[in-house]
C-alpha cells in the first residue's frame, strides 16, 4: 500500500483481488463505505468477513471469519492457533519444577491459577498433596483470588473499550495495577510469577506484604462500587449487553462452558465449592449467578464474584499462621530459601554458607535437586481448579523420570471460545465483539 | 508398616516378597511398561561408574485395580457395568481395565465401544456425566500395540464426580471413533489431539488441524518428533538446544 506513504492521512483504498473463492477485498481503514457501495452492486449476498488475526477488538491475535447476510451473521467460525508456542511440548524437556515457569505464561491473565492447578497436579502424583502447609495453602488462595480479581478487571475493562466505553477501560486499568504492585512486591514480578511450584511456593511473603494487601482490599472496596454506578445502570451499556450473546444452560453443557459464562446461565457450579482445594471448604463466600444467559449477566457476574474474591483475601489475612511455605521432604523441597538480595532475587547467603562451607552432602543434594530435579512416580492425574475463566484442567503423566512424559491443560478460554458461534450465529456484526468480549478469552491459554 | 515381620491378608511378607508392589518403582508385573529404566541415575549421555550402570528395569504404571475400588468407584462401576448389559453389551469386552490410583478411577475402553459408553454416562440417570472436559492424547512409543493414548475426563455435576476413560491405538492404525456427537464441545479438543498427535477421531466433523498451520508436516507432541531448538551463548558459555542438554530419566 504505497498510497499511504506519500499521503499518510488519506484513507485507504479497498484492494480488490479475483480469486476462485470469488472476490476478495482488503479493507484495512475508513473505507468501509466505499467497500459498501461497491459490494452493494454486486449480485451475490452473501460476503465471508475476515476479522483478524491483527485487530484490536479481538482479544490478541483471533481471527474470526464471519459470513454475514446485509448487517447478520449467518454464520461464524474462529481461526485460532496463531499464539501456539508449544508450552506442553517444551514443558516435556524440563524438570518439574521448571515446568512452573512455562505453565505461568499461557493465560497470561491468570498466571497464578495456571500455577497451582500445575502444582497441585504433580503433588497429586507425588502424594504429597496432605503434606503441603498451611501458611502456603493459605497464601495460594490469597495470590489465586487477587488474580481472579485482575483478570476479571481487565475482561470488564476491555469489554467496555470495545463498546466505545473508555472510562471503563481506564478504571479497569488502574485498579488491575494495583493488584499487579501487590504481585511485584510478594513475587517480584508482575506478570510469569513461577510463584506456586510443586510442593509449596517459591518463597514467603516479604514483610509488608500483608499491610499492604490489607491497604489494597480497603482501596477496593472503595473502587468497586464505582463500576456499578457506571455501568450497571448505565441504559447504553445495558442496551449493548443485554440479549446479546445468548447461551442458555443447555448449550452451555454441551459445548463444555465453565466459569461466569455457566454460572450466568443460572447453575451455581463452583470448583471452589464442588471440589474444594487448597482448604476452599473453610472460606465463607457465594458462588453468584445470574439467570440471563446474556453478556450483562456474565458482567454482573464477574462483578459479584470480585466482591466474593475480597471476603476471601480478607479471611485469608487473618488466617496467616507463621510456618514454613515449602513441603518438609527435602527430596523434594527446592533446598534453598531465596533471599532478596539488594541486585534482586538470589540464593540466601546463609543457605550459600552452609553448602559451600560446612557441608559437603548438602551441596550434592542441592545440585542434584537442582540440576536433575526429583522423580515422580510414574502415573496420571487430573486436577482442576475453578480460575477466573473457568474449569482450569490438568492432566499430567508420569514415566517415573525426573520430567513429565505429558502434561495436557484443559484452558478454559479455548473451550468457551468454541461457543463463538452458537452465540454470535443469527445476530448483527456489531453484536460479534460484545459476545466475544463476554467470553472473555485470552490467546495466550487457547493457543498455549 | 511398623512391623517388618507381618504379614499381609494373602500370607506374604510384603518385605520379602520380589514381586511386592511397595519396593520403589516395583509395580509387580502388572500395569502397562511404558519404558525402560537403565543405569542407576538415568543419565543418557556420560558414564554411570555408580556400579549399577548394567541396571535395566521397565516402568510400569499403575496396573489393573480389583473389587471393591473403594468409595462411589464401585457405584459408578456397577451402573455403568449394568447398563452396557441393559444394552446387550458384554461389559468386560468394552472396559479392558479399570484402574484405581491416587484417588482417581480409570475405566480402559475398548475404541470400538468408546461412543456407546460415552453416551451411556451421559445419559444413564444414577451415572448422569454432563460435562466432558475435552480429550488429551498421550504417545507411548514404548507401549507396543497400544502406542497412542485418547483419555477423557468426564465430570457429573449432579453427583459431583469424575471419571477418566482411556482409549488407545496402535501407531499403525491410528484411528479413535469420535464423541463429538455425544459431548459437542470435544469439536476443539479432538482436532487439536488430532493436530498434535495424528490420532484420527472417526465421525468427526470436520477433522482439520487447529494449532498448527494446514500444510504442516507431522505431529508435534508425539515423542518420535523432535523439539528442536539451538545453541546459545550465555556468559561466554555455549548452552546447548534443551533437547541436547544432559538430562536424567
Amino acid at each position: 500500500m504505497t498510497a499511504s506513504y506519500e499521503q499518510p492521512h488519506a484513507p485507504q483504498q479497498a484492494e480488490e483481488r479475483v480469486t476462485t473463492e470469488g472476490r476478495v477485498f482488503t479493507v484495512t481503514g475508513g473505507d468501509w463505505d466505499e467497500l459498501a457501495e461497491t459490494v452493494g452492486k454486486a449480485d451475490d449476498e452473501h460476503i465471508v468477513v475476515n476479522m483478524g488475526p491483527q485487530h484490536p477488538s479481538t482479544h490478541g491475535v483471533l481471527r474470526l471469519i464471519l459470513e454475514i447476510e446485509g448487517e447478520t451473521v449467518t454464520e461464524a467460525r474462529c481461526g485460532i492457533g496463531y499464539l501456539h508456542t508449544g508450552i506442553e511440548k517444551n514443558m516435556e524437556y524440563r524438570t518439574w519444577t521448571q515446568g512452573s515457569t512455562f505453565v505461568t505464561r499461557m493465560d497470561y491473565l491468570t498466571p497464578l491459577f495456571n500455577e497451582a492447578a500445575y502444582a497441585l497436579a504433580v503433588e497429586k502424583l507425588l502424594g504429597i498433596t496432605d503434606q503441603i502447609p498451611e501458611r502456603a495453602s493459605v497464601i495460594r488462595v490469597l495470590m489465586m483470588e487477587l488474580n481472579r480479581i485482575s483478570s476479571h478487571l481487565v475482561a470488564i475493562a476491555t469489554g467496555g473499550m470495545e463498546l466505545g466505553a473508555t472510562t471503563i477501560m481506564i478504571y479497569g486499568f488502574r485498579d488491575r495495577e494495583l493488584i499487579l504492585d501487590a504481585f511485584e512486591l510478594i513475587t517480584g514480578l508482575r506478570m510469569n510469577h513461577a510463584y506456586i511450584r510443586p510442593g509449596g511456593l517459591a518463597q514467603d511473603l516479604p514483610p509488608g506484604a500483608v499491610d499492604h494487601v490489607r491497604e489494597l482490599v480497603k482501596k477496593f472496596r472503595k473502587n468497586l462500587p464505582e463500576y456499578d454506578k457506571l455501568a450497571t445502570g448505565n441504559p447504553v451499556f445495558k442496551g449493548r449487553m443485554q440479549d446479546v450473546g445468548y447461551l442458555d444452560l443447555a448449550g452451555c453443557m454441551a459445548l463444555g462452558a465453565t466459569g461466569p459464562i455457566l454460572r450466568a446461565a443460572g447453575l451455581p457450579h463452583d470448583l471452589r465449592k464442588a471440589q474444594p482445594y487448597c482448604g476452599y471448604q473453610d472460606y465463607d463466600f457465594d458462588v453468584p449467578t445470574a439467570d440471563t444467559c446474556d453478556s450483562y449477566g456474565r458482567f454482573l457476574v464477574r462483578l459479584e464474584e470480585m466482591r466474593q474474591s475480597l471476603r476471601i483475601v480478607e479471611q485469608c489475612l487473618d488466617r496467616l499462621e507463621p510456618g514454613p511455605v515449602m513441603v518438609a521432604d527435602k527430596k523434594i523441597a527446592w533446598p534453598a530459601q531465596l533471599a532478596l538480595g539488594p541486585d534482586g532475587l538470589g540464593n540466601s547467603l546463609d543457605h550459600i554458607k552452609k553448602i559451600m562451607g560446612t557441608s559437603m552432602e548438602a551441596l550434592i543434594h542441592h545440585f542434584k535437586l537442582v540440576t536433575e530435579g526429583f522423580r515422580v512416580p510414574p502415573g496420571q492425574a487430573y486436577t482442576a481448579v475453578e480460575s477466573a475463566k473457568g474449569e482450569l484442567g490438568v492432566h499430567v503423566v508420569s514415566d517415573g523420570g525426573t520430567r513429565p512424559h505429558r502434561v495436557h491443560f484443559r484452558d478454559p478460554s479455548f473451550t468457551n471460545l468454541q461457543t463463538m458461534a452458537a452465540m454470535c450465529e443469527g445476530g448483527m456484526v456489531a453484536d460479534v465483539i460484545v459476545a466475544v468480549a463476554s467470553i472473555d478469552p485470552v490467546m495466550g491459554g487457547v493457543d498455549r | 508398616m511398623s512391623d517388618s515381620n507381618s504379614q499381609d491378608a494373602n500370607g506374604v511378607n510384603p518385605d520379602k516378597d520380589v514381586n511386592a508392589t511397595n519396593l520403589p518403582g516395583q509395580r509387580g508385573d502388572q500395569g502397562e511398561a511404558v519404558r525402560v529404566q537403565r543405569g542407576m541415575f538415568g543419565a543418557n549421555n556420560g558414564g554411570d561408574t555408580s556400579g549399577y550402570g548394567g541396571l535395566v528395569r521397565p516402568v510400569r504404571m499403575p496396573g489393573a485395580s480389583s473389587r471393591p475400588y473403594g468409595g462411589w468407584f464401585d457405584e459408578v462401576a456397577d451402573e455403568l457395568e449394568g447398563a452396557l448389559e441393559e444394552q446387550g453389551l458384554v461389559p468386560e469386552n468394552a472396559i479392558e481395565k479399570t484402574v484405581v490410583d491416587r484417588g482417581e478411577i480409570t475405566f480402559h475402553v475398548a475404541r470400538e465401544h468408546l461412543p456407546r459408553v460415552a453416551r451411556t454416562l451421559r445419559d444413564d440417570p444414577a451415572l448422569r456425566f454432563e460435562l466432558c472436559t475435552g480429550v488429551s492424547g498421550v504417545h507411548f512409543p514404548g507401549d507396543k500395540g497400544r502406542e497412542l493414548h485418547a483419555v477423557y475426563h468426564l465430570r457429573s455435576i449432579t453427583h459431583n464426580r469424575l471419571i477418566r476413560l482411556e482409549v488407545s491405538a496402535p501407531d499403525a492404525d491410528p484411528h479413535v471413533p469420535s464423541i463429538v456427537s455425544v459431548y459437542p464441545t470435544n469439536d476443539w479438543h479432538e482436532r487439536e489431539t488430532y493436530d498434535f498427535f495424528g490420532i484420527v477421531f472417526d465421525d468427526h466433523p470436520a477433522l482439520t488441524r487447529i494449532m498448527m498451520p494446514d500444510d504442516w508436516q507431522g505431529h508435534p507432541q508425539r515423542k518420535d518428533y523432535p523439539l528442536g531448538g539451538v545453541p546459545v551463548e550465555y556468559k561466554g558459555a555455549q548452552i546447548p538446544a534443551p533437547d541436547q542438554r544432559r538430562s536424567y530419566s
